[in-house]
């Protein structure tokens, strides 16, 4: 097993430099000279010639690679054309708010999702799974940015309820430990910054979990359908074991592994539907951020930003992986398989 | 044993012949299956009315006549955030274009987007996942590594990258959302070729001296057409919806074209002062990926042996 995920974990190696290629490729190959866009239409042609030069963008294309490579292993991913400081400092100032918002939303997602497709399973054919079922098929056909949207006009235009931009009220901010404002809150004992976090975390997070939701309801309904029509569950049932017993420790616990697997999947994809989710609500993280460094052609942001998510979209692969061997015992990774 | 390698070809032949045979009696099952399924239908029917309204608006422009309420590009500024009304049955926007007349005009940039995208990321796609599958090995290797370096960037986030290089503008979009659904594609038919290229009418085609592009488009494609065809019809609603995503983020359509996103992108400043400007346009969006998704459900489950059973 050991030797399994170390495989594993070496076998990321290629897959990352790869990304990193494309990245390269398509920002530095591709896109047009940032040089103006940095310095300004007006700059002259020497200020245009010393920055790119300051910059190592006149060496050929394979040395810049060369060059950004050796940085990235040292954990210099070089800094922004803009704000002069380092990639990593600006990536890490911001991926507490993108990770909490994901977390959240994950949890939502799941708990709702394996909630609704249970019952829809249970309960196939009535009003609850035809209701499940459509809600999950909004949840799929629905733009995750409108979905935020309408939330917005709902309860921050219409009802006043809830906040619709930012992650907190400037003057209730913790103090920053982890960058996580429901963790700093409770860590500092600050009870408002903590309620007042949640309260502008709602929107964002259900916006952003409504397709995760609805692909996790989808596949733990045809899961459960599935194993409930297992001998087992009939064997269990003839023994007399309670309903809600046979549905909770026999029937769930052996249809999870592919909601697992969903699951593990949707944590990556979140990441890509925060730059939507972060735009609408004016939410402080990496995803918003991604979109102006693109524009604005900021290159050593933008290629660290897509490793970084890179690298957590196939270590949540390789985790779902492993996940699947302690949940069902029959996975075993033998050396052949290795 | 002369006898029974001439029977086993002659079994081989009746195999292959009768393989022949099956791309359309697969394309007709799934069909009178998919016709018993009432959401297909009505997704099917939607579909159709889309493309109606997107023909009709695309020929009633080539003829040089108006068939729409209004001009969905005539800006008038005096008439601009009229609520909507028995005039303006989805108001005006922030530049008093009829709101109504931008979203029927937009079902053809939605569409036409949706079906090229998915034309790029299905044609690439499958000459890639055909190639890797059927000739294993190094070049399976090489292709599908890349693949997965592509599968491992969120597709919105690689997108936005391809427009930024490619500059803004519906062509330049189609080929993003294109591009990025390549992998998809590929995998899938990967797997499909996998699974049938160690066939008996395969081995047959190639024992008859067949080009291996003749054996991977003449004898396997036509096999797995049906999985291409439930991916594709999901694939145009995922292709809308990146369009709507693009178009959100400013990166897409141009104006003064009406794209659903961009309409929503434009109009978020005003939320609060005018939020029908926001809502119609996303629900045109969600009725249409809607739509694409019915239908490619019911494809899948007609394609699904037990559901044809149930």
């Amino acid at each position: 097993m050991l030797k399994y995920i170390i495989k594993r974990i070496l076998m990321l190696i290629p897959v990352l430099i790869g990304v990193s290629i494309i990245v390269f490729l398509i920002m530095r190959v591709f896109s047009p000279d940032p040089a103006p866009i940095v310095l300004g239409q007006h700059a002259t042609l020497q200020a245009v010639a010393a920055w790119r030069q300051a910059n190592g963008l006149n060496d050929p294309i394979p040395l810049q690679y060369v060059h950004y490579l050796q940085g990235a292993l040292t954990g210099n991913l070089g800094m922004s054309y803009y704000t002069k400081t380092p990639v990593v400092k600006e990536i890490f100032s911001r991926f507490p708010a993108t990770i909490e918002l994901a977390c959240v939303s994950i949890v939502l997602a799941s708990v709702f999702g394996i909630l609704i497709g249970v019952i829809s399973a249970v309960k196939k054919n009535t009003i609850f799974d035809n209701s499940g079922m459509f809600l999950a098929l909004i949840g799929v056909s629905m733009p995750i940015f409108w979905l935020g949207i309408l939330l917005i006009i709902l309860f921050s235009g219409t009802l006043h309820w809830l906040p619709s931009n930012g992650r907190i009220n400037p003057l209730l901010e913790p103090s920053h430990v982890t960058g996580f404002y429901l963790v700093d809150s409770l860590i500092s004992g600050n009870l408002d910054s903590f309620v007042d976090a949640v309260r502008h975390l709602i929107l964002p997070s259900c916006a952003l979990a409504m397709y995760s939701m609805a692909i996790i309801t989808r596949m733990t309904r045809s899961s459960m359908l599935d194993t409930l029509q297992q001998d087992f569950i009939r064997t269990a049932r003839a023994k007399g074991v309670s309903e809600g017993k046979v549905i909770r420790k026999h029937a769930l616990r052996n249809g999870l592994i592919p909601i697992i697997t969903v699951i593990g999947l949707q944590l990556g994809s979140l990441l890509g539907g925060a730059v939507l989710t972060e735009t609408v609500f004016s939410w402080p993280g990496i995803g918003a951020y991604t979109v102006t460094c693109i524009l604005n052609s900021d290159f050593p942001v933008v290629q660290g930003v897509v490793l970084l998510v890179a690298a957590i979209f196939v270590f949540m692969n390789l985790i779902v992986d492993v996940i699947y061997a302690f949940l069902d015992p029959r996975i075993k990774y033998s050396k052949k398989e290795v | 044993m002369e006898t029974k390698h001439s029977s086993y070809s002659d079994e081989g032949l009746l195999q292959a012949a009768e393989y022949v045979e099956k791309p359309e009696s697969q394309l007709k099952l799934m069909w009178e299956t998919l016709r018993q399924n009432k959401a297909a239908v009505v997704g099917l029917i939607i579909i159709g009315l889309l493309v109606l309204i997107a023909l009709a608006v695309w020929l009633s422009e080539l003829m040089g006549k108006q068939i729409l309420p209004y001009d969905p590009n005539f800006s008038d500024m005096s008439k601009g955030f009229i609520w909507p009304n028995a005039e303006h049955w989805f108001g005006t926007d922030q530049l008093g274009r009829d709101v109504f007349s931008r979203i029927l005009d937009g079902t053809k940039i939605s569409l036409s987007v949706g079906v090229a995208a998915v034309a790029i990321s299905l044609s690439v796609g499958v000459v890639l996942g055909a190639t890797a599958g059927y000739r294993g090995g190094k070049t399976d290797a090489a292709i599908m590594r890349l693949m997965d370096m592509m599968l491992a960037i969120p597709s919105i986030l690689l997108a936005i990258a391809f427009m930024a290089a490619l500059g803004k503008g519906l062509d330049k979009a189609i080929i993003a959302i294109g591009l990025v659904s390549i992998p998809e594609y590929a995998r899938i038919v990967r797997g499909s070729i996998l699974s049938v290229k160690e066939n008996d009418y395969v081995h047959a085609a190639k024992i008859i001296g067949n080009k291996t592009s003749r054996i991977i488009y003449k004898h396997i494609l036509p096999n797995v057409i049906s999985v291409i065809v439930v991916r594709a019809t999901l694939g145009i609603s995922s292709a809308v919806l990146d369009t709507a995503a693009l178009g959100f983020l400013g990166l897409g359509v141009q104006p003064p074209f009406a794209e659903w996103g961009d309409m929503l992108g434009r109009a978020r400043g005003f939320i609060f002062s005018a939020p029908y400007t926001l809502i119609f346009p996303g629900i045109a969006i969600t009725i249409t990926v809607l739509a694409f998704n019915l239908l490619g459900d019911g494809l899948r489950d007609a394609l699904d042996p037990k559901s044809r059973i149930k």
